[in-house]
């Protein structure tokens, strides 16, 4: 296994001067489930950014396959919590757009949608437009949409952010499976303790604003496991209260009154 | 139930008019709905009316394609160019500020008297509302939207025609659903000031022989022929924006 993503000692200060993040240094193996949590406003966000190469760190460099990300980093794919689905598309026709940048004819699309509306539970919903679909439903859409240009590392920013647990839960055992066997290599940024123990086969705790890692776990759970039952498993229980233990006092600081 | 009480409503105005403009004198100065429909027929019958508005309807109608053309261009071509919408914002909005009617005379002088003096004139006013409304929808293209394609490789063609353009156009038919009655000022005021046909040039020339009924005759034709020109502008939006209309069906939640 080789390093696919590397951060050295990179640090990101905006325009307004705000310090997001500062000497983060990370590598991140090919196929590896990466979850990252920390306090909100803690520059999870930023580093997706920067693997995305939608902005340049002001500090240090991320090399992504050896080279440094200068630009718009194509291999990369992105799903947020705002699923950005393209209204005036039907969901096949949203599926089909990175399929149409790529220059692919069009019985080749129509035939590459319908293998991905069944990939991710949607088939019959081609027709439909986003606005009539329910949420955990546009999820899958952006995610077929996603699969479609098939980018090697998928960026995750709180995907599931919005969903109920049940939706949510079902999105998660389906996200890990199709990433175990298409091999992607994930970056899945979450608030969701939870969800980042339940995911992760290395979860990245970050500090509180300026974002530094504060430490990164490696999960004593098998990358292949029943995301159904693993609420009654006691190592994914004691690591959750871990990971809590880790969070609490940044948590804690974020509470009490900011004083002056 | 809403229409039967707007048909009530007009047969009580319609009706008042008739009876109420005699008994306080003022046929000269308004009329009588009757005397006003006898001579739109009559207007009619001759093929008067339908030159005149076949005349305005060219003119307001090419001035809206002339002038809708090119607001949207500029305000695609403003929108994403930052630099170069800079540069003319201060240019735009003094010329923005300028009440078109006000060129007549000068696109008179430039053009003549003809149809072009009135195509133009509509087609300046109509630009400024289009261009502005074109362009304030490319800005408002979400940023992240447009992250998202590049990172599928998109180039810049493929980003205005799958996401600026389709979602500008909302924008835009906002704009041009604003333009009607404007290209129809330019039209009907080019005609007003030099002109021997169209229903501006009716519009006065009835006025001027004290001819209430037929200037207000003419205002009837002038208000049906906005009303089919934002009839034919909803068939097309309708037809452009199919998701919207699936948007308006959709259960709401709060």
């Amino acid at each position: 296994m080789s390093a696919i993503i590397v951060f050295q000692d990179v640090g990101k200060a905006f325009a307004n001067g705000v310090q997001a993040v500062s000497g983060i240094n990370l590598a991140v193996e090919e196929g590896d489930f990466i979850t990252v949590v920390g306090p909100s406003g803690c520059g999870k966000s930023t580093i997706l950014n920067m693997t995305a190469g939608l902005f340049q760190p002001s500090a240090g460099q991320v090399l992504y396959r050896g080279q440094p990300v200068t630009g718009i980093n194509s291999r990369t794919g992105y799903m947020t919590q705002v699923d950005h689905l393209l209204p005036w598309r039907t969901v096949a026709g949203n599926i089909a757009v990175p399929l149409e940048i790529a220059g692919r004819g069009k019985k080749e699309i129509a035939g590459e949608v319908e293998r991905l509306l069944a990939l991710v539970g949607l088939v019959g919903f081609g027709a439909s437009y986003p606005t009539q679909l329910s949420g955990g439903m546009r999820k899958r859409a952006a995610l077929a949409r996603l699969l479609a240009y098939d980018p090697e590392t998928l960026l995750m920013d709180e995907p599931f952010g919005a969903l109920d647990a049940q939706m949510r839960l079902t999105l998660q055992i389906q996200l890990k499976k199709l990433c175990r066997s298409l091999g992607k290599t994930v970056f899945f940024v979450t608030h969701d303790i939870d969800e980042a123990v339940a995911l992760g086969d290395k979860c990245v705790v970050f500090t509180s604003r300026p974002g530094t890692i504060q430490q990164v776990i490696t999960s004593s759970l098998p990358s292949e496991r029943d995301l159904m039952t693993l609420r009654f498993n006691p190592a994914y229980a004691e690591e959750c209260a871990q990971l809590w233990r880790i969070l609490a006092p940044a948590l804690e600081a974020q509470n009490s009154p900011q004083e002056a | 139930m809403v229409l039967v009480l707007q048909l009530a409503l007009a047969v009580v105005l319609l009706t008042a008019w008739q009876f109420l403009s005699p008994a306080l004198d003022m046929v000269f100065f308004i009329s009588t709905p009757q005397a006003i429909a006898e001579s739109f027929i009559g207007l009619a019958r001759s093929g008067s009316l339908l030159f005149h508005a076949g005349i305005t309807t060219l003119e307001a109608g090419l001035g809206f394609l002339l002038g809708g053309g090119a607001g949207m261009f500029a305000g695609v071509l403003l929108g994403r160019n930052k630099l170069l919408s800079d540069v003319l914002q201060p240019f735009l909005t003094a010329f923005y500020s300028l009440p078109k009617a006000a060129l007549g005379p000068l696109f008179i002088l430039w053009f003549g008297i003809g149809l072009n003096m009135k195509i133009l004139l509509a087609a300046t006013i109509v630009f400024f509302i289009v261009f502005l409304n074109t362009f304030r929808g490319v800005r408002e293209v979400s940023p992240e939207q447009i992250a998202i394609l590049r990172l599928m490789n998109a180039k810049e063609r493929h980003l205005l025609t799958k996401v600026i353009l389709p979602s500008a156009i909302v924008w835009v038919f906002a704009g041009l659903r604003l333009s009607v009655p404007y290209a129809l000022i330019g039209a009907i005021v080019g005609e007003i000031i030099a002109s021997n046909r169209g229903l501006g040039y009716l519009l006065s020339y009835s006025a001027s022989r004290f001819d209430t009924a037929g200037t207000f005759a003419a205002l009837g034709a002038i208000v049906i022929l906005a009303l089919i020109l934002n009839k034919i502008l909803d068939i097309s939006e309708r037809r452009l924006m199919p998701w919207r209309v699936s948007d308006a069906g959709r259960e709401i939640v709060v």
